[in-house]
């Protein structure tokens, strides 16, 4: 059944902008998207936003819903009363751009930051291996599809633009931890994490999980994770005396401090 | 968390890069009633919790004995002084030797940071809702940074969890006036057994716990015991925040239900 939407847009760039009403016409089992690109080609043709895959996969179209952030291609229009108005704005952490269309560098400018993936040279054989166990484990965080929903929703950057260039967020946690429980790595991003990446400044209150649309256990499969790596290194003298007398230092075997 | 730098006045969601949206979230939801609901609990079990520590009365009677005061180790403590009395004169309430181990363990827990972190220090109070600090250090600086050594307070957990194991098995014995002892179950005992099992689910589903037992390893696959005992705490790591609840209210239970039967407002139930 056909219904009018009570949908409402942010509309603006850097200078300034507002909140405008765009009733349109929409229909059962669409999403929010659908939503934004009839208004796009009937009522707004200027309307700028980013969008790709429509399917959750690419992780363009991410915006705030309601103050929500979320994906507007898996936002069902069925999760909300007929009557309710829905209010879509830009993810409120990056500089916008115009309309529903943010820069996200930040996040570009992050990644690069981090040291990649280093492999030791290959077996006798010239092949590379792992065991089965040790590659499930990184799967989770691989799902991540950059959508930058939980760098957009953590506080620290949010809140304080100030703590942006030292602060890479929970997205780059993530890749931190998967590449700290890689067995064939040979790079050690501890004390990295802590002092370039700002791990310490996450207060871990989870907002980064709560809106991730993938699921992945951000908080507790990849931050405390890594904030209890850290603490092997720079908080716990235990750890540090064990390593010190080569009682503990077998696991970190062939890895390298960068 | 706060340091006393100022920021520039319109910073965060408000700052001149953003998009213009004059409020500081556009959520519509009851967003408010999480905190609002750990603020009031937490200060609820806060309060109680200091009267009963300082209290120094009332805290054990036959074989029960307040987990807020195990082990007893003061000249106070009579027949509950199941470790010996290594702080005999101690001035002051027994509870206040020993309670910093579980006051530290939760304080410093990564369910309770979060919990506190939201509800009293609303930073930030939930999700996507602007935080009212103007600066923000995180845990890299006294005192928060302390949060880092959870694991020595989880290590201490675990001898608390023992003795509290020891307190519950004991409770279900009678003293009889000749030094003979019988075995009785009452609803004091099921209380601490209950109080006992919930502390337990807590510790072990710690996230020191998940990394102490497996977590750390890079080779799972060089380590099947530790590998198969983190899946087990992986497990129940996934209901720590429910553990937290339950073991707050189970352990504030079972001393209530304790100073009430010493100080005679309500008699023993027993079952035999």
């Amino acid at each position: 059944m056909a219904y009018t939407l009570k949908l409402k847009i942010w509309r603006g760039d850097k200078s300034g902008g507002e909140i405008k009403d765009y009733p349109v016409e929409v229909s059962e089992g669409e999403v929010v998207l659908d939503a934004i690109h009839r208004v796009q080609g009937t009522q707004a043709g200027d309307l700028a936003v980013r969008w790709n895959c429509k399917a959750g996969k690419c992780g363009s179209c991410s915006a705030e819903i309601n103050g929500k952030p979320r994906l507007m291609c898996m936002c069902r229009l069925s999760d909300f009363a007929e009557d309710e108005t829905i209010t879509v704005t830009p993810m409120r952490s990056f500089p916008v751009i115009r309309d529903l269309v943010t820069d996200v560098s930040f996040n570009y400018e992050k990644a690069k930051e981090l040291p990649s993936f280093s492999p030791p040279p290959r077996d006798g054989d010239n092949k590379r291996r792992m065991a089965q166990i040790d590659v499930e484990r990184g799967q989770e965080f691989r799902k991540c599809i950059e959508c930058f929903l939980c760098q957009n929703t953590c506080h620290v950057v949010r809140d304080h633009e100030e703590n942006k260039p030292a602060f890479a967020g929970p997205r780059f946690f993530l890749r931190y931890a998967e590449l700290d429980m890689h067995p064939l790595d040979t790079n050690d991003r501890r004390n990295l994490a802590q002092e370039q990446a700002g791990l310490g400044m996450c207060n871990i209150t989870k907002c980064c999980t709560e809106v991730c649309p993938e699921g992945i256990k951000i908080t507790d499969n990849a931050i405390i994770p890594m904030k209890e790596r850290v603490a092997d290194v720079k908080f716990d003298p235990l750890v540090w005396l064990g390593a010190k007398i080569g009682l503990r230092t077998k696991d970190n075997d062939g890895r390298t401090e960068v | 968390m706060a340091s006393t730098k100022a920021a520039p006045e319109a910073s965060g969601v408000h700052g001149p890069t953003r998009a213009a949206i004059g409020v500081r979230t556009l959520r519509e939801d009851r967003w408010w009633l999480a905190p609002l609901t750990t603020f009031v609990v937490f200060s609820a079990f806060i309060v109680y919790a200091t009267w009963r520590a300082f209290a120094n009365s009332h805290y054990y009677v036959g074989d029960y004995l307040s987990p807020f005061y195990s082990p007893c180790l003061t000249n106070k403590c009579g027949a509950a002084a199941d470790f010996g009395t290594p702080f005999g004169g101690f001035p002051l309430s027994a509870a206040l030797i020993i309670l910093i181990f579980p006051l530290g363990f939760r304080m410093s827990c990564y369910y309770y940071r979060k919990a506190y972190y939201r509800a009293f220090w609303l930073s930030p109070p939930a999700c996507a809702v602007a935080e009212p600090h103007t600066t923000y250090t995180g845990e890299t600086r006294l005192p928060l940074i302390l949060n880092n050594i959870h694991r020595y307070f989880w290590y201490a957990a675990i001898v608390v969890g023992a003795i509290l194991t020891y307190d519950a098995a004991l409770s279900f014995q009678n003293f009889g006036v000749d030094g003979h002892r019988s075995g009785h179950v009452g609803l004091g005992s099921l209380i601490m057994v209950v109080n006992v099992a919930f502390i337990w689910l807590y510790t072990l589903s710690c996230h020191s716990c998940r990394h102490t037992v497996g977590g750390r390893l890079r080779h799972f696959s060089k380590h099947p015991v530790r590998y198969k005992l983190w899946t087990w705490v992986s497990k129940l790591n996934v209901h720590h925040a429910k553990f937290a609840w339950y073991s707050l209210f189970s352990v504030a239970f079972a001393d209530l239900y304790i100073y009430l039967l010493s100080n005679g407002t309500i008699s023993e139930a027993r079952f035999f």
